[in-house]
């Protein structure tokens, strides 16, 4: 009995501090605002006019991924530009967790999203919204972002918020078909993303980025599927804390070489209340040819620490209150090797159309897991099975016109 | 000498207005040129970092911040 309101009131103390966390950052938020708009402001342009169409391809870990993504542009006055983009995923999954604990699947995901940009006293005011859609899981995003060039358009500083509502829910196999679990319900998650960056203009050859972002989130956050694993072999429901603060801090930097081409190189630092903490290198080359070709290499290394609730293999239940068996909460690292082709197809008068290019880009991506055992190899004792690894390929083309 | 600090900061970050920028207008060719954006296509790096999110515990500050040129 002491112990649960022992329990309650670090619960209630957490959830106070988390408030009053909450209510800074969306004051000094709102003073930064306040800030920019009252500056004195330069030089700040709205988005072209523009249409992308992508056709976008994952393949490995037992998963299948493709779908389009099209995005359009439009200025519609000097002050207003509107834009729309529609993404949709086709899942076909018979991954490392699926093959242990359910059977294979195949679901889409939809996502549509619009956005307006305002130009007020030459600073940039954006709006958006998106709302994302499959079967057991609904997302709705609102963002409002504000960026602004200053001191003699060396600087551009921007800033933005996100709030989220997301609903879960867990979909079961009947005689019948496929149904929605109502015994589970449909369970929330409230999300907020605080975002702060920074441009700078260092040398007539090289720019630098610096980027913050906070999110925190509220509610069901664990997988409705996936379970976790007993040393006697049994299995049960992963249960997470309802609560996830995250801070990442990125850094960008890119130069412009002694002939036409560019390096760029990037880091980004991660760490969240879960005790994850991440870092991300990547290192890029860019090479035109001929004004009509665009050659892009670039690597990227990740690693992270796992979360505190993380296992492998539990003793027993009951052993701890959260319990986790997500290889994205492991540790792990993946190293992701990739290059782009694009093409110029030059600027012309048509009727429509100002400037376009066809763009080809592929990624290889290795993931080696330090703590997460490929459960699918059952001729070993439980525990012992061989570290899982696996590798993927990303194909992403691309159409992008300018009119 | 604390309570100062802030403002000291912004009588700096405002003395920053009327600085003449170190990089000329007329220097800022190169960082014009389109190989110098972080993010060329804006559809493409969209969809690479879903790809990266779904896959890793590390999320957020990925960039996006757009240009800062001058060039505008």
């Amino acid at each position: 009995m002491a112990l649960k309101v022992a329990q309650a009131a670090v619960v209630a103390v957490i959830n106070m501090k988390e408030k009053y966390h909450l209510k800074r950052i969306s004051k000094i938020f709102a003073s930064l605002l306040a800030f920019i708009l009252t500056f004195p402001l330069m030089a700040a342009i709205l988005p072209e006019d523009r249409f992308d169409a992508l056709i976008h391809s994952y393949q490995g870990g037992g998963m299948d991924i493709t779908g389009p993504s099209l995005l359009i542009q439009k200025l519609i006055n000097p002050s207003y530009s509107i834009s729309g983009n529609y993404y949709v995923d086709t899942i076909s999954s018979a991954s490392i967790d699926v093959i242990t604990s359910a059977s294979p699947y195949k679901e889409e995901r939809t996502e549509h999203s619009i956005g307006i940009d305002y130009l007020r006293n030459k600073s940039i005011l954006s709006f958006h919204i998106t709302n994302s859609e499959e079967n057991d899981f609904k997302a709705k995003t609102f963002t409002l972002g504000v960026s602004q060039d200053m001191f003699g358009d060396l600087t551009t500083l921007s800033m933005g918020y996100s709030r989220g509502k997301d609903e879960v829910m867990r979909v079961v196999n009947t005689p019948t078909g496929k149904t929605l679990d109502t015994g589970f319900g449909t369970k929330n998650i409230d999300r907020h993303n605080f975002r702060l960056g920074l441009t700078q203009v260092l040398t007539k050859n090289m720019i630098a980025g610096l980027n913050y972002e906070l999110i925190t989130d509220k509610g069901f956050l664990n997988n409705p599927y996936r379970q976790v694993r007993f040393a006697d072999g049994s299995k049960a429901f992963e249960a997470y804390p309802n609560t996830r603060s995250s801070n990442a801090v990125g850094m960008r930097l890119k130069y412009y070489l002694p002939y036409r081409a560019a390096i760029s190189g990037e880091y980004r630092f991660f760490s969240d209340t879960w005790s994850i903490t991440g870092n991300t290198f990547a290192l890029g080359y860019t090479h035109p040819i001929q004004n009509k070709w665009v050659f892009d290499l670039r690597y990227r290394a990740y690693d992270q620490t796992r979360a505190n609730f993380y296992g492998d293999v539990f003793s027993a239940p009951g052993i701890q209150t959260y319990m986790a068996r997500d290889k994205e909460l492991s540790t792990f690292n993946n190293q992701t090797l990739g290059f782009s082709i694009s093409y110029d197809l030059g600027q012309h008068d048509w009727k429509l159309i100002k400037k376009g290019s066809i763009n080809f880009a592929f990624d290889h991506m290795m993931f080696d897991y330090e703590d997460f055992r490929d459960a699918s190899v059952t001729r070993v004792p439980i525990g012992t099975e061989p570290l899982y690894s696996f590798s993927s390929n990303v194909m992403q083309f691309y159409l992008s016109v300018y009119y | 000498m604390l309570r100062l600090l802030p403002t000291v900061a912004f009588i700096i970050l405002f003395q920053g207005c009327s600085m003449q920028p170190w990089v000329k207008p007329y220097e800022r060719a190169r960082l014009a040129d389109p190989i110098m954006s972080f993010d060329r296509d804006p559809v493409s790096a969209s969809y690479i970092n879903h790809v990266y999110q779904a896959r890793e515990g590390a999320r957020g500050a990925e960039g996006g911040a757009g240009g800062g040129c001058g060039c505008n």
